[in-house]
């Protein structure tokens, strides 16, 4: 059974999640990278979008006009560590639910997600026509201004998905796992290895 | 065929496949991923790798560049030096990644170094990159198209080592890189290696290392038994796909290498992602041509 979420999202639909489930997800999805961070926590100017319960995308799509209207052509998403500085301040002031992007964030977003309810998800990087066969319509576009990659496209999605919860809201990091978990292995890794290589004698 | 025509006709045929490059992956890649994929047993794995081959294979149907993030369009070259359009290569190469660039359409991904401003053309200075090798007595050209993403690009890196570190060094440099930058890359990822006397020679050779066809070795017994425990050994660690951990980390590790002064060891790397998205043509000096990494492909 595919878990879904819907969007508003309550705290209450999130709270039986963990680090490393796989969701989808139904509803209201707006890309939101480095700049919409920045003028909201660095500049104070309030976002165009209220994002109350709904879920934010770190990526820069390609968009194509249709007539008056846009169509998603690729949506992938961009590494997600470069709004780390900002997201706990972030989730404070939007009440955000899900943020969406690629590889882990740290303890910012952690302290975020913990305080303020919300999770941290990854969609598989470099999938990006998979992703715009999730978006079912581009609603509007906030910030244009900002060039194609940095504006807010608001996108309704249905099935959204893989995404792996990366952080929950206990504030459990499975990047973080991981590290240990790799850097832990590759200590004998390396010793194994160095010990069948001493070719300078 | 005219001068003029030739030229026309040629960057036609590397446009095309430059589009087409970004789009498909080349066979063995294809392969190797096939081969990860079905040793996956966790679910979090698992639904990585499908998602992956689901979005190839809609970027096939819709005809659009299978990753968002088409790179910087680099050149690598083995050129006859009886090929009639030698003196024309540079000019067809920069039209031709134009062209794709329109036709494909592929990301704008060149910033002038000091303006920083993008050309929204992914030509620029010295861009696309194109990397030499004169044949003699030849009369092709056989092209490697590569598109160096952002996230692939970045953990590349390269360090001089004191021979007193060895190539035990050389070891622990490769595991720091990949378990570090490594994971953030887009794993499964094909790890290339370049070791020679002075890091500009060690970096050139690593992207080399890339254009290896996979499963491919090091003409030495040292150099291929060297590749093989450095595989072992960065599978054992289990990034898995996307750095989610799982069965494997990577889909190949090759290494290049050109002898070094006595003094010094320097080792560099370069890594491609799973959309490792690299092509070769071979063209001939009647502008007939071939297709070698990817089967079939019609242009
Ligand atoms: S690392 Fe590769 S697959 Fe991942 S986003 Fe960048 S170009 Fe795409």
């Amino acid at each position: 059974m595919k878990k879904i979420l819907t969007t508003p999202i309550s705290d209450e639909a999130l709270e039986g999640l963990s680090a490393g489930d796989i969701v989808y997800l139904d509803g209201y999805l707006v890309t939101c990278r480095d700049m919409p961070h920045r003028r909201l926590v660095d500049q104070g100017r309030p976002l165009p979008v209220d994002l109350r319960g709904l879920a934010i995308f770190h990526a820069g799509p390609i968009v194509a006009r249709d007539g008056d209207d846009w169509r998603m052509v690729s949506i992938g998403p961009t590494t997600s560590m470069r709004m780390e500085v900002h997201e706990q301040e972030f989730i404070r002031q939007t009440g955000v639910k899900l943020i969406i992007g690629k590889g882990g964030m740290g303890p910012n977003t952690e302290a975020g997600c913990r305080d303020y309810k919300a999770l941290h998800a990854v969609f598989p990087g470099g999938c990006a026509v998979l992703a715009a066969s999730r978006v079912e319509e581009i609603e509007r576009v906030e910030w244009l201004e900002l060039g194609m990659p940095e504006a807010m496209w608001v996108c309704r999605v249905r099935g959204f998905g893989p995404l792996i919860i990366s952080i929950d809201t206990r504030g459990n990091n499975l990047f973080e796992k991981n590290k240990r978990i790799f850097n832990a292995r590759k200590v004998p890794a390396i010793e194994d290895i160095s010990r069948q290589v001493r070719f300078i004698t | 065929m005219d001068h003029e025509q030739a030229v026309r006709q040629m960057t036609d045929i590397v446009a095309r496949f430059t589009d087409y490059a970004g789009k498909h992956l080349p066979d063995d890649i294809m392969g190797k991923l096939t081969e990860l994929r079905a040793a996956e047993g966790s679910p979090l794995a698992r639904v990585v790798y499908d998602s992956m081959f689901d979005n190839l294979a809609m970027a096939a149907q819709l005809n659009r560049p299978c990753c968002q993030d088409t790179g910087v369009i680099q050149y690598y070259l083995k050129a006859g030096s009886r090929f009639p359009l030698l003196a024309e290569v540079r000019h067809i190469l920069t039209e031709a990644a134009a062209t794709a660039t329109r036709t494909a359409p592929l990301r704008h991904n060149a910033v002038q170094i000091f303006e920083e401003k993008n050309t929204g053309t992914n030509t620029g200075e010295r861009i696309p990159w194109i990397d030499w090798d004169i044949v003699p007595d030849s009369s092709g050209i056989e092209i490697e198209v590569y598109m160096a993403g952002g996230g692939c690009s970045l953990p590349g890196q390269g360090k001089t080592l004191m021979p007193a570190a060895g190539y035990e060094g050389i070891v622990a440099f490769v595991f720091e890189v990949m378990t570090t930058y490594g994971v953030n890359a887009c794993p499964p990822l094909l790890v290339g290696i370049g070791i020679g006397g002075s890091i500009d020679v060690a970096a050139n050779l690593s992207k080399r290392a890339l254009f290896r066809p996979i499963g491919s070795r090091h003409p030495h017994p040292r150099g291929a038994a060297m590749e093989l425990l450095l595989e072992k050994g960065l599978n054992e660690i289990g990034l898995g796909p996307q750095g989610l951990s799982g069965t494997n980390s990577v889909m190949g590790v090759h290494i290049e290498t050109a002898a070094r002064h006595p003094s010094t060891i320097s080792v560099a790397i370069s890594v491609g992602c799973w959309a490792h998205r690299r092509g070769t043509l071979r063209i001939n000096d009647d502008l007939s041509y071939e297709i070698l990494s990817h089967k079939g492909a019609q242009l």
